[in-house]
């Protein structure tokens, strides 16, 4: 392991050991090349005719633009054209090769896993492990794939889960944080259950079109405050498993909260054991401190890191959050990606560095 | 003390705003703006994004929301990363000038009659090229 907290070029160039990434985001070509294939010719025709309609009143199109083109770095276009991230030779040129990655956690977004129409959301994401497996794992060993399921179909989720969790190409079950209902509810532990029977983590990335508004306040006018509510949505998504009994009932369960930074969870956890102390009424089926469970069964990915003024004080979050319980992500190809060169700048131990940028990941997936 | 060092041909700006140099193993990022030339080393000083691919867009000021007013097209370059914008002119930060800045390096344009005294001339065909481009760094 030879990661530089400090930026040093020449040093990481050295680097034997390599890193884990635990978020990036190849893309296809284009759907109707790549995914379709692998879809029945009855849901290409129904896509034609009815497109693919997203739980939000928008059709087509996020909710909020973003701050780039694509929500990409500017200098991610494959030079043999393309959206960012859809070359392969170009990802290991520009991200997994100067950067060392041993192990790049792949979750793919915008594929409707929260489509209103639940059977071609159901086909889908049934397309796009095909396409994961057959574009990208197969092809790179240190790309891993992530299982996306429609999510608001538990029976289909199991399925896909059963057809892929034993493959080397997947590390984890994937789901999105914003939901029809808190990710606590009952209806989603089917998913949980068989993730946690399969040894794998249920991976929570920031996103989704849940049918309500981003915040608890509404509809928010610019971009970013759409994307600060991540945090939120994350919080409210742990409080809710937490509180609802998942982890108790799952004693496996592990869960990786993807992109939804990671400095407000200490005041989180106080708050949660506060609240669970003086409520056992309502609480009691939960048995431990919430702190104690959410540092047992919870992992959070860094990008996008905050950064402090006094960098240093990041270094007092983590202590707080737990070192184990941080696992480093660039989010690559996207315009907020976290350079693991300056992801960090600050004085860390060769302890600290190696599980932040390797170790918690081998061990939260269960690899070696 | 800066040395001259040529680095292009004005020429090579025929079809585009900009080109990626290095200069003493330095990556050097120059625009060509109408007939102003700016130089910029290609890396962000937030986390190091390379600056040529930035877009160069207008200076933006507010006194209230829904009040934006643009001004100085083109000055103010914006990373390819995270966004950060900085003053072609200066380097400082939009966001917060006097807390970060990118690093601005001298470039100027050299009639051929006139580069005897830069260094490294023989890359290029004086006879031939009329104007070149020179950093200082
Ligand atoms: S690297 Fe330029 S804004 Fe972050």
């Amino acid at each position: 392991m030879n990661v530089e907290a400090r930026p040093n070029l020449s040093k990481v160039q050295e680097a034997r050991v390599g890193i884990a990434d635990c978020d990036v985001h190849p893309n296809p070509t284009s759907l109707e090349d790549e995914v379709f294939p692998f879809l029945e010719q009855k849901w290409r025709d129904h896509i034609e005719t009815y497109g693919m309609p997203q739980r939000i009143g928008f059709a087509g199109g996020t909710q909020y633009p973003k701050g780039q083109p694509r929500a990409s770095r500017r200098d991610s276009y494959p030079p043999e054209g393309g959206p960012p991230a859809s070359s392969l030779s170009f990802f290991r040129e520009q991200h997994l090769d100067p950067h060392h990655v041993d192990l790049a956690v792949m979750i793919p977004l915008r594929i409707g896993q929260a489509l209103q129409n639940m059977d071609l959301a159901v086909a889908l994401c049934a397309a796009i492990n095909e396409w994961q497996q057959e574009f990208w794992t197969r092809k790179e060993p240190r790309i891993k794939g992530s299982i996306v399921m429609a999510y608001e179909n538990a029976s289909d989720c199991v399925a896909q889960i059963e057809k892929h969790a034993h493959k080397d190409d997947f590390v984890q079950i994937s789901m999105l944080s914003r939901t029809p209902d808190p990710l606590g509810h009952r209806k989603y532990w089917p998913i949980y259950e068989a993730a946690a029977a399969n040894g794998l983590p249920v991976g929570v990335h920031a996103f989704g079109y849940g049918g309500n508004p981003p915040t608890g306040g509404g509809y928010p006018s610019y971009y970013i405050e759409d994307m600060m509510a991540h945090a939120q949505s994350c919080q409210s998504l742990i409080v809710s498993m937490v509180y609802e009994g998942v982890f108790d009932r799952i004693p496996d369960m592990k869960l990786i909260i993807v992109e939804g930074g990671i400095a407000w969870l200490p005041s989180l956890a106080w708050r949660l054991d506060k609240i669970w102390e003086k409520n056992r009424m309502e609480l009691s089926h939960v048995k431990r401190p919430p702190s104690e469970i959410i540092r047992e069964h919870v992992w959070l990915t860094s990008q996008p890191i905050e950064e402090p003024d006094k960098r240093q004080q990041l270094v007092e979050t983590i202590d707080w959050i737990g070192w184990e319980n941080v696992l480093y992500a660039s989010d690559y190809p996207h315009w907020d990606f976290d350079d693991p060169k300056r992801a960090l700048p600050v004085q860390l131990t060769q302890e600290q560095r190696d599980g932040f940028f390797r170790n918690n990941a081998f061990k939260a997936y269960g690899l070696s | 003390m800066a040395e001259k060092h040529v680095v292009a041909k004005v020429a090579d700006f025929a079809d585009t705003d900009r080109k990626l140099v290095e200069v003493k193993g330095r990556p050097i990022v120059i625009f060509k703006l109408g007939e102003e030339w700016f130089g910029m080393l290609n890396r962000c000083p937030h986390q190091g994004g390379s600056l040529c691919a930035g877009h160069l867009i207008s200076q933006v000021d507010s006194d209230r929301p829904g009040d934006y007013r643009l001004s100085r097209r083109g000055e103010i370059l914006r990373c390819p990363w995270h966004g950060w914008e900085f003053d072609i002119r200066t380097g400082e930060a939009c966001a917060r000038p006097g807390k970060f800045r990118a690093r601005p390096v001298g470039v100027s344009v050299l009639s051929a009659d006139d580069t005897e005294t830069v260094g490294d001339l023989e890359l290029y065909d004086v006879s031939t090229e009329a104007d070149l481009v020179v950093v200082e760094l």
